[in-house]
């Protein structure tokens, strides 16, 4: 299996051309294979799950809180559905072709390409003003969290910490769609120079040879990677145990109690409705 | 160093004597086959040595692809009949003289004593910087050099352009469109699919590595002509650098059925494509809808020919194609005696 392909310019150089395309194979290959190992130790293995006396406890301590908790804004779902189109018409108009399904697909690709822009900068600046803007993100002080989350999937009887907002998977794999994402976003804007669009005059030296070779095996990186990791992703929205956060993204809601079973309260604060807190 | 370019390089040449015989080197060989009819497309491409397959598939010598015969109202010509029987052929010259006038238009007699008409259709663009064996997006690649500021692209396309801007060199293509032919296609998995000649080509925004819908493994077998068209009033016109041995640079075909005889009488029904200008030929179904129940004169032609160039985009070198298209589907239309030519 080849990695890159390789062409020959008019000066008869070897010139980088794009992604070989057997990597989609594999990125859906190894989707697939994650989704049924994951399905199957699920079934099989002996994770745990935090004992419901802990929450009960908690409940009854923190009653005050509001029956429904808000999770996720109107903006910040339409958000979300909104990229998740543009996300889904991006990845069929790139491969469906590639699979050999035939159609007209770059106007359709490079306008999702923009719906799909303009969604992230909306979030940009949703997330930095209106949202707790580090509650998404990573760092050494999630090391406890990942150890405690390990060591339940792994059959240990761990109480360990809680996440905030966000679970730790939701926060890993929100950084790799950000750099999966922001790959493709950039490398694809420059692209778009080089077909015709209403936007832009034609330009297909605005780099060089050898830069556009690595733009477009960055963009097919960025894009063969997604596909894997919408895979995953459409998979977890699915999975029983974690409908309660899909449905949240539907109804921007979660209840008290999911609120208090998933969430620490210190790390991600919910203030009790003005009636109750008098 | 010279290039060597007149050695062909090594291959294994097969010579089947039935369609599932072919097939079954094709599926054996996979993206190394070659299929080879005439061998006018192919011999460039392998003495440039831009093509290098392990295996060539030469279907000359399979006799249920040649010849002209009945078939319901109209004719079946198999895959590997010259261009010289199509001409040739009394009922093609009596029905289907637009055939006729089209496949005479092709090159030179040498060549269409060689050429067949389903390598004619299936041949792949002249584009030279395609040919020249370049990674353009039509070889695979991420460029069109074709449209670039300094590309030579006198002969590209002016419409459907995407991405690439190469053009269908075929001259019995648009005629074939007109008279609303079945192309027929064994699959690579034995299966026969008819496919309309206006859907057998394929322009860029579909697939770029393209010409026609035949995927790996499948065979155009024969095109069959219906007995719709037969007898219309044709119209082919292809306009070129010189008079023999050279691709169209616009040409245009039209079929049309009258509903009276005299000077002047409202089209009845019309067919109308276009070659050289787009990477396949088009059909433009549009003119044909605006032009059925006028009458044939100079306004009809003119209205028309202003409709046939809209959403041109000229490139550097070819904006001559936009009038040259208008007034050619002017002359489709009205007919070449009374009209005036404008640029």
């Amino acid at each position: 299996m080849d990695f890159l392909t390789w062409g020959r310019s008019p000066w008869d150089q070897p010139i980088l051309t794009h992604l070989s395309w057997d990597l989609l194979w594999a990125s859906l290959f190894a989707g697939v294979v994650f989704l049924v190992a994951h399905a199957s130790y699920m079934v099989l293995s002996a994770h745990r799950k935090r004992h419901s006396a802990e929450t009960d406890a908690m409940e009854a301590a923190l009653g005050h809180l509001p029956e429904r908790i808000t999770r996720h804004s109107l903006a910040a779902r339409l958000f979300h559905w909104v990229m998740a189109a543009a996300m889904f018409t991006l990845l069929f108009t790139a491969f469906l072709p590639i699979a050999g399904v035939r159609f007209a697909w770059v106007t359709w690709h490079w306008a999702a390409g923009l719906v799909l822009t303009g969604s992230i900068l909306f979030h940009i600046l949703h997330a930095t003003v209106w949202l707790d803007f580090w509650s998404i993100w990573v760092g050494p002080s999630d090391l406890p969290e990942l150890k405690a989350e390990v060591l339940r999937e792994l059959g240990h009887d761990v109480p360990g910490p809680k996440s905030g907002k966000y679970p730790l998977g939701n926060r890993l794999y929100h950084l790799a769609i950000v750099a999966a994402g922001l790959s493709v976003v950039a490398t694809g804007l420059f692209m778009m120079v080089r077909v015709r669009t209403p936007f832009f005059t034609r330009n297909p030296y605005l780099f060089s040879d050898g830069t556009w070779g690595v733009t477009y095996v960055l963009h097919g990186m960025a894009g063969v990677g997604l596909v894997g990791l919408v895979i995953a992703h459409v998979y977890f929205a699915v999975r029983p145990e974690k409908w309660w956060i899909t449905k949240s993204m539907i109804l921007g809601w979660i209840t008290r109690r999911q609120y208090l079973e998933h969430h620490d309260p210190d790390r991600w604060t919910v203030k009790s409705p003005p009636d109750v807190a008098k | 160093m010279a290039v060597i370019r007149d050695v062909m390089p090594a291959f294994e040449l097969f010579q089947p004597a039935s369609i599932e015989d072919a097939q079954a080197v094709l599926d054996r060989y996979g993206a190394d086959a070659w299929v080879l009819a005439g061998g006018l497309d192919s011999f460039d491409w392998l003495k440039d040595r831009i093509k290098r397959p392990r295996a060539l598939v030469d279907l000359t010598g399979i006799p249920e692809l040649k010849g002209i015969r009945p078939w319901e109202d109209g004719l079946e010509i198999g895959a590997t009949t010259t261009l010289t029987e199509v001409v040739g052929h009394p009922v093609v010259r009596e029905r289907y003289a637009i055939l006729l006038e089209a496949a005479e238009a092709a090159a030179s007699p040498q060549i269409r004593n060689q050429g067949t008409i389903g390598g004619n259709v299936s041949q792949d663009t002249r584009c030279w910087y395609y040919r020249a064996g370049w990674a353009c997006y039509r070889a695979g690649g991420n460029i069109c050099y074709a449209d670039t500021p300094e590309s030579i692209n006198r002969e590209h396309a002016v419409l459907e352009a995407d991405r690439c801007v190469a053009v269908t060199p075929s001259d019995t293509a648009p005629a074939l469109i007109v008279l609303d032919a079945q192309m027929v296609i064994r699959t690579a998995a034995g299966r026969e699919r008819i496919v309309a000649a206006e859907d057998y080509f394929v322009g860029p925004a579909t697939d770029i590595t393209r010409m026609t819908v035949l995927r790996p493994g499948d065979l155009l077998t024969a095109i069959r002509l219906p007995g719709t068209w037969a007898g219309a009033r044709f119209y082919f016109e292809k306009v070129r650098d010189r008079k023999v041995w050279d691709f169209a640079l616009v040409s245009v075909a039209s079929a049309m059925v009258m509903a009276g005889s005299g000077a002047g009488s409202p089209i009845e029904r019309v067919r109308l494509a276009v070659g050289g200008v787009a990477a396949r030929p088009l059909r433009l179904s549009a003119v044909e809808e605006l032009v059925r129940g006028r009458p044939r004169n100079e306004a009809t032609a003119v209205v028309a020919g202003n409709l046939a160039i809209e959403g041109t985009q000229p490139l550097r070198f070819n904006g001559y194609k936009v009038p040259l298209l208008r007034n050619l589907v002017k002359r489709a239309i009205r007919g070449v005696e009374a009209t005036t030519w404008t640029s």
